[in-house]
């Protein structure tokens, strides 16, 4: 090896080991936040950071965003942990993709001095993490299992129910909103905490979609060959809802179907307007997010830590039933309100 | 008869005047299960054909007409028409013994491209359509260069080309799905493999059609042109066919393009089932296309099988998936029984190899 080449490794090998000692000190004197998201393809979750990002900046915060590849990886959501860790971040935002898998990670951090807020999707226990800041799934599912018992009035007694339900892992999300409807319907849910263990005989199919429109589609299929007759379609959230109506589009039956959902996107607001779905629990992943930040920064400051609202064992980001066609007993708020607080 | 005397002990032929005169031979009676391998051995389909039809009947005892209907069966069809779509381009793949990772990725890419041009670029759909093909070619393309010339491992490339196609989508579509009713305004052609012809009960989309003959149209390229025999001889030996004259790195190319081009055709199929154009579809696209042509009887390790296989493998797991959630059973038992026949198919690929031509 020539000498110059070798001096050139030589500076090389210092100027890096003085960057290696550099960065640390660095993050020190700025406060750092992570984000870490189910994936970083759904909509949701792409609002979510974008949240997130936004009051980073206005706050003088780093924001750190990882995601898992799928919906369910949690192993990679427990590497975001542990990079988080490492990178000295005094807070972590999380939604998480395995409820109970992920909460030794979880409190990993928290030993490590973190503040960990769940997002969305609450923690299995609620409590493994300092703060939930969600959307109240269980009563958005029962916003609309309230709205479509009204609109089906005395005929809610021979309603043919299809639950489209998300995963088979059944996420507290998942089973939060479709709790929450059969309560709001008037379902006995026998288990609450149990997805398909009800009695009552409206309830003909449970079917899992994976949140698409691809599984949407398969499962309201899959269903309708169960019992044509089904006339009310509970969907965990709106591209399953738009794939339950291809499916019933097809045979004819889109007509005399209602078809009710979650999220409040802007897809999924239009297609109330068009007709596609009834009614749909709209919630706030921006608020969410941009509230985990203040969190963040405050604890950084002095160490406080969110409160929960009250009654709760979370802090609720709020949802609105959005729906052209109001019902009496049901708050809600039209198409044009939801227009301009949709997200995606 | 050599009793007749010791003065001709020196005639040795009359020794075998008593002896059998036939010309040794290895032909001996073939047992009945030699017989079921040999005729699995010429008749590659046979197999999957068989599991399909005794699934059907199982189920349709077991469910009657909820099942047992004209309906529920196209239904099985419709749902399956993409995974079949995709199966013929990697049947194609695995025939010349690669396989394709980034066949779903192909598949959503051309199919947001479609979306895209037509609905914010504002192209004709017609012309959209093209593109989408052209973005598929143009895969199928990257993947068969790597392969043939830079003699990369198949697996490799379309691992890689995968989580580029795929990361491409979600770039270029900002995750933003297209609605079904903004396309049925604007461009229907994209939604037309969505519609249906009605035949008493039976309910066969466009897609389904073309799916159906796709698979008839390749098998008999497959089988009777000069091509097909390239394909099968390459993924059987390369070395060989190289021998014998066979451009083998043109004909590695050519599977892989026309491999893009029939994702790309899944893409637009996809648009007509969904009815939106969604960039989060189709992501496991890769898997359920191998296990289709696993359970059809072609052989990974190339050279072995037929297309009409791929699609009667498409079909079983159509097949189960259905029949098991009229059931009501939980949807792990579906999977646990196509990893069964996953390895039962691999089994008696194995088994059948053994037979003599």
């Amino acid at each position: 090896m020539s000498s110059t080449a070798y001096r050139a490794m030589l500076f090389a090998g210092a100027a890096m080991a003085c960057f290696a000692l550099a960065a640390p000190a660095q993050a020190q004197d700025k406060t750092t936040a992570c984000l870490v998201t189910k994936t970083d393809t759904n909509p949701f979750f792409v609002k979510m950071k974008e949240g997130a990002q936004q009051k980073a900046e206005e706050l003088g915060i780093e924001l750190q965003s990882y995601a898992g590849r799928i919906d369910g990886d949690n192993q990679s959501q427990v590497q975001a942990i542990e990079s988080c860790i490492a990178a000295g971040a005094s807070g972590i935002l999380i939604t998480p993709s395995d409820t109970k898998a992920i909460v030794d990670s979880v409190q990993k951090a928290r030993d490590a001095g973190l503040l960990v807020i769940a997002l969305d999707t609450p923690l299995d226990p609620v409590d493994a993490a300092d703060a939930t800041f969600a959307t109240d799934n269980f009563v958005a599912g029962q916003l609309i299992g309230q709205w479509a018992k009204a609109k089906l009035g005395d005929e809610a007694e021979n309603a043919k129910i299809a639950m489209l339900d998300l995963s088979e892992a059944q996420p507290t999300v998942d089973v939060l909103r479709d709790q929450g409807f059969l309560s709001g319907f008037g379902i006995d849910t026998v288990n609450e905490n149990v997805i398909g263990d009800e009695e009552d005989s409206r309830v003909v199919c449970n079917d899992v979609t994976d949140g698409n429109e691809e599984g949407g589609r398969r499962a309201m299929e899959n269903c309708l060959q169960k019992d044509p007759g089904i006339n009310v379609v509970y969907t965990i959230n709106e591209p399953a809802a738009a794939g339950a109506y291809e499916a019933l589009k097809s045979v004819g039956k889109e007509s005399d179907v209602l078809i009710v959902s979650v999220d409040g996107g802007c897809p999924g607001v239009k297609n109330i307007e068009d007709g596609v779905i009834g009614a749909t629990s709209q919630q706030y992943p921006l608020l969410m997010a941009s509230k985990g930040i203040e969190a963040i920064a405050a604890y950084a400051k002095d160490g406080t830590k969110p409160e929960t609202t009250e009654g709760k064992n979370f802090t609720d980001t709020g949802v609105n039933l959005v729906t052209n066609e109001p019902v009496d007993g049901v708050e809600s708020i039209d198409v044009s309100e939801g227009t301009d607080r949709c997200w995606g | 008869m050599s009793t007749s005397g010791a003065s001709r002990s020196d005639d040795y032929e009359s020794v075998l005047s008593g002896s059998s005169k036939d010309v040794a031979s290895f032909e001996r009676k073939r047992s009945w299960l030699e017989n079921v391998q040999h005729l699995l051995h010429s008749h590659p389909s046979l197999v999957p054909l068989i599991v399909l039809a005794a699934s059907i009947i199982i189920f349709g005892l077991y469910l009657g007409s909820r099942f047992m209907s004209a309906f529920a069966l196209t239904l099985i069809l419709q749902q399956v028409a993409i995974v079949g779509i995709v199966g013929a381009a990697q049947s194609l793949v695995i025939l010349i013994a690669g396989i394709e990772l980034s066949v779903g990725a192909i598949m959503v890419l051309s199919s947001v491209v479609m979306g895209q041009m037509a609905m914010n670029v504002g192209l004709p759909a017609p012309v959209a359509i093209l593109i989408g093909f052209g973005v598929g070619a143009l895969c199928g393309t990257i993947n068969g260069f790597l392969v043939a010339w830079v003699k990369l491992p198949p697996f490799i490339v379309t691992l890689g080309t995968w989580q580029i196609f795929l990361a491409t989508n979600f770039l270029y579509s900002a995750n933003e799905t297209i609605r079904s009713q903004a396309i049925e305004q604007e461009a229907p052609l994209l939604q037309f493999f969505g519609e249906s012809i009605h035949l008493g009960g039976a309910v066969l989309t466009f897609g389904v059609i073309a799916m159906v003959l796709l698979v008839l149209g390749l098998a008999y390229a497959l089988n009777n042109t000069a091509w097909g025999r390239h394909v099968y001889a390459v993924g059987d030996d390369a070395d060989a066919a190289e021998l014998s004259g066979v451009q083998v790195k043109r004909t590695i190319l050519s599977v892989y393009i026309l491999a893009g081009v029939i994702c790309a055709f899944a893409g637009w199929v996809l648009i007509g089932r969904l009815g939106s154009v969604s960039p989060t579809s189709g992501q496991f696209t890769n898997i359920e296309s191998i296990t289709a042509v696993v359970i059809g009887g072609i052989s990974l390790f190339g050279g072995r099988g037929s297309i009409l296989g791929m699609l009667f493998g498409a079909l079983i797991v159509g097949v189960f998936n259905l029949g098991l959630r009229i059931v009501g059973t939980d949807p792990q038992w579906t999977y646990m029984l196509i990893g069964f026949l996953i390895i039962g198919a691999v089994a008696v690929d194995q088994w059948i190899r053994r037979a003599s031509a």
